[in-house]
């Protein structure tokens, strides 16, 4: 099999294949163009006759369990980036597999870690034929280096909720790792000492998966309340002595920056979001875990506290500064996707106001409806920006695959996208005249906020009117470019081989971008 | 007095090395390694043959390998060097930060005086007024230039490119090379542009680096007499004259110790002073005592400097608030100094800034207060009155100027609009 086939150009203009390890893909086709057909992917229908009566679905290892699923060649096994850096349990799974002669996995992570860097060993010796999630540092330059025998398959959280639902991405055994959960497979991430707040990217593994592990290192007497996943969806229970490392599951960006830049660049934004009339009574944001996101929630929490409002709702990437607005009375609710500290993690068991979400209700872009597109406004960030606010998340301008999506796509359906980023990082400026990989159309992206200057996407007429007059720093996007050129130099593009090496789905499941080898 | 006519190419180079020129080969220069950013490290060989060598490790080789190699092979033809291996390891250093280096590793070792000089701003080339505001100047490390490129962004008054006691002793020389390209090539956005030399006599040596790149004013670390002013001065002069260049280059004397506060008139009162700052670290180890935050060890000699200033009309700048967390404490300590009669304030990290500008700037009680004097004044201009009057009170020239300023002041930092007084006598004729 070949890892790719079928070259044409999409609605953006990039070169992707349409068979990408073997199965077909649409091109991107433009926003809101392509039309799904058909029904949902339906997994087996089980049995309760072949399960025990008690519920008691434990099994004495990890290995056992994968073998009890039907581990075989060729298969896709999902796993879940709630531990973020601190989990315990993706590698063992291979671990196992390798240890029982199987090769050509597919490995499906909602996200991959520096952690998860060991994996690198059995993509290389044929036990993991490709990953469909995210390549992250070492994996990304592994697989940009022409490393993985397959082709990539980087998703938005959004997108791979839609893929599993679709039947894009077959999960034939998913492995979800649980801070507590009981013998008959309920399990929660609110408790135990891997906490780590909620477990929504599994939702869409549970409830589609062929065959359901979970492993927790807390095992609880029926009933683990509250069951952010269902023991009914669940095969096997598997018991460790450790799923996850507390300290390496709080994310290391959870703290507001010191950085006096990226202060700049938080209070400009605040400022724009004041001055268009965004923060108003009753306006909803989310602010994503980066220190300068962090900080624009700050500003916003004194915006709101000074006036005597209050946002509606906030989504998260929760964290203890959107725990204090919740419990000050500056926000009615936070819908958190994702956990990112101690404080977190507290108020969703204690808090009524602060709710599980998952990338079914927060993203999917094939359901009735998401809640991004209902969010006031995103603050999120970008490695690269073209002077058509088309935007790059994954790649850096030297060609390397080293970030993943994540929930970055999904958000840019928001009422206002802003990305505050620096005018050049050390020597690399942000604004190109064409981004290496395109993840996000630059219709959808509203403003960029640097340290020298706004640019706000011609599109938006509107608030392009509603800051007439202001103090603030307007400038165009080519006059930007100019300035960071002026100071860095104009930057050479890279040399990239002809061959790709990982392709990016767009939140339909189409293929907006492929990403090419580097030569070294 | 220290001999300070010595010839501008023969002080060029005081690096002891240099001494040694036929036995030093081998040059480093700038920094690397963790937590170092925009910067790079120079290791330079010079060798009797093989052609140049460039060995280049760089984070941005894709995007400036190319263009960074010919600025060096430029720069290797500027020193007329043909034989020569270099080891350039880049953490995304510009262009006139990776010249200075080179330059500084090339001067090393082969003893020259020519300058390679990185591109000239037409935006930087400004002067600065003798008494324009000075409430806040960021002090940035002379020989570290990540911070340098965004410290015009957070809009200080004045910005200071350190050569003294933030540069360490064997980094003194390659400093000088950056600070000059800095002050060339960096946009400092309008802020003032300061140099901090070394102590008299051995910082005057630092001038000929400084000097003839729009430097608008010279910082004098522990001084302690005028003197010491008049050597400054008198070398200022001297490479104004050699290099044909015009312009007033102001003088901040620091004074930093017992002699220097007892000495303050004097320093004050010397020519191109436009303010004394005090600098507390010193003076309290000199009077060998500990700095507080509450500063009474410091109170006399801060008053002492605020006299000589205000005697001499020239500005108070108060020392560095060294907390850079605790952002309460820095504002008591501005509403502190700006009580005792100081002008403005040093600073070291860019969020104490805007701190230091909202607490120096005048409050509204002042701001009423100015109003109502200023608007008198209007009033007995019309009306022809050699005499102000507010109330019952007749009001000095000097209170005038100094309400205007006030209103002036308050007018550039946006806590008043500039047409204040049509609604000021609107609300006067209802009452």
């Amino acid at each position: 099999m070949s890892k790719y086939d079928k070259i044409t150009t999409n609605a953006v203009g990039r070169v992707v294949p349409q068979i990408i390890n073997g199965k077909e893909a649409v091109p991107f086709l433009g926003v809101g163009k392509f039309r799904p057909t058909g029904r949902k992917y339906a997994p087996l229908i089980s049995t309760c006759a072949d399960f025990p009566d008690d519920g008691n679905k434990t099994v004495p290892s990890l290995r056992e369990a994968l073998i009890r699923c039907g581990l075989k060649d060729g298969m896709t096994i999902s796993t879940h980036h709630h531990f973020r850096n601190g989990d315990l349990v993706g590698n063992q799974i291979f671990d196992a597999a390798a240890e029982l002669g199987i090769k050509n996995l597919t490995w499906a992570p909602s996200a991959s870690f520096e952690c998860h860097s060991p994996l690198i060993k059995y993509l290389e010796d044929g036990t993991i034929h490709h990953i469909e999630g995210s390549m992250n540092g070492a994996l990304g330059k592994f697989t940009s280096e022409g490393g993985m025998q397959g082709m990539g398959v980087l998703r938005s959280h959004g997108g791979r909720y839609q893929a599993i639902q679709d039947g894009d991405l077959h999960v034939d055994i998913a492995v979800i790792a649980a801070p507590t959960a009981d013998a008959f497979g309920n399990a929660t991430g609110d408790r135990g000492s891997a906490a780590c707040g909620l477990l929504g990217f599994a939702l869409a593994d549970s409830q589609y998966a062929d065959k359901v592990i979970v492993v927790t290192d807390n095992l609880v007497p029926f009933p683990c309340v509250p069951w952010q996943i269902h023991g009914n969806y669940v095969d096997f229970v598997v018991v460790l002595d450790r799923v996850g490392i507390p300290e390496k599951i709080i994310s290391g960006t959870t703290e507001i920056t010191k950085s006096p830049d990226r202060l700049l660049l938080a209070e400009l934004t605040a400022q724009f979001c004041d001055e268009t009339g965004i923060v108003r009574d009753g306006f909803s944001f989310q602010a994503g875990a980066g220190g300068t996101a962090l900080s624009i929630g700050i500003y916003f929490a004194e915006m709101l506290r000074k006036r005597g409002m209050k946002a509606r709702f906030a989504r998260g990437g929760s964290n203890k500064y959107l725990v204090k607005m919740l419990e000050e009375g500056l926000v009615d609710y936070i819908l958190d996707g994702q956990t990112f500290d101690l404080e977190g993690v507290r108020s969703m068991r204690e808090n009524s106001g602060h709710l599980n979400t998952s990338p079914f209700t927060s993203y999917n872009y094939h359901g009735k409806g998401n809640f991004a597109s209902m969010v006031d406004v995103v603050i999120l960030g970008a490695t690269e920006v073209d002077i058509n606010f088309n935007a790059n998340v994954v790649t850096h301008s030297d060609g390397y695959l080293l970030h993943g999506i994540g929930g970055w796509m999904n958000c840019l359906f928001s009422k206002c996208v802003i990305l505050p980023i620096p005018l050049f990082r050390d020597r690399m400026p942000v604004i190109r005249d064409q981004v290496t990989t395109i993840c996000g159309p630059g219709e959808l992206i509203d403003v960029i906020v640097t340290e020298r200057g706004i640019a706000i996407n011609p599109l938006r007429t509107d608030l392009i009117d509603k800051l007439k007059g202001s103090s603030l720093p307007i400038k165009s996007i080519h006059q930007l470019k100019e300035e960071a050129e002026r100071i860095c130099g104009k930057p050479s593009l890279p040399v990239l081989s002809d061959e790709f090496i990982a392709a990016i789905k767009w939140v339909d499941g189409t293929v907006i971008d492929a990403v090419r080898k580097v030569i070294i | 007095m220290p001999d300070v006519t010595l010839h501008l190419i023969e002080n060029a180079n005081l690096n002891p090395l240099n001494q040694e020129a036929d036995v030093a080969t081998i040059a480093t220069t700038g920094n690397k390694g963790k937590g170092i950013r925009s910067d790079c490290q120079v290791t330079l060989e010079i060798r009797k043959s093989g052609g140049i060598d460039i060995q280049l490790v760089s984070k941005v080789k894709v995007m400036y390998g190319d263009s960074i190699l010919s600025l060096c092979n430029e720069i290797f033809k500027f020193y007329n060097i043909t034989d020569a291996s270099l080891l350039l390891e880049d953490s995304g250093a510009l262009e006139p930060v990776i010249a200075a280096r080179l330059e500084a590793a090339i001067r090393q070792l082969t003893g020259s005086t020519k300058e390679y000089l990185t591109e000239l701003l037409p935006q930087n080339n400004y002067q600065t007024a003798r008494d324009r505001d000075r409430f806040s100047r960021l002090y940035l490390p002379g020989n570290s230039p990540a911070l340098m490129i965004n410290a015009g962004i957070h809009k200080p008054n004045g910005i200071i490119l350190d050569l003294e006691d933030a540069v360490a002793v064997s980094k003194k020389e390659e400093a000088r090379f950056l600070v000059r390209n800095a002050l060339r090539t960096i946009d400092f956005y309008g802020a003032e542009r300061m140099v901090r030399i070394n102590q008299v006599p051995a910082g005057i040596a630092d001038l000929d680096y400084i000097i003839p790149h729009n430097v608008n004013l010279i910082l004098v670390p522990k001084c302690e007499s005028a003197d010491q002013i008049r050597q400054v001065n008198s070398r200022i002069k001297e490479i104004k004259e050699a290099k044909g260049i015009s312009g007033n280059i102001w003088l901040m004397p620091i004074i930093e110790s017992a002699m220097g506060v007892l000495k303050a008139l004097e320093i004050a009162s010397s020519e191109n002073v436009v303010a004394l700052a005090i600098g507390l670290e010193d003076y309290t180890a000199d009077l060998g005592t500990r700095r507080t935050n509450e500063g009474t060890e410091s109170f006399f000699a801060r008053s002492m400097v605020v006299n000589a200033c205000k005697a001499a009309g020239i500005q108070a700048i108060d020392s560095v608030f060294s907390d850079i967390a605790d952002m309460e404490a820095l504002k008591q300590n501005v509403l502190r100094s700006k009580a005792l009669g100081f002008d403005g304030m040093g600073c070291i990290h860019p969020r104490q800034i805007r701190v230091i500008h909202d607490n120096f700037a005048p409050d509204e009680a002042e701001i009423d207060k100015a109003k109502k004097i200023v608007n008198a004044f209007i009033d007995a201009t019309d009306k022809g009155l050699g005499v102000v009057s507010l109330g019952t009170k007749m009001i000095d020239p000097p209170v005038v100027k100094r309400a205007q300023h006030t209103i002036n002041l308050a007018i550039s930092m946006g806590k008043l609009d500039a047409e204040w007084r049509v609604e000021f006598v609107e609300a006067e004729s209802k009452k």
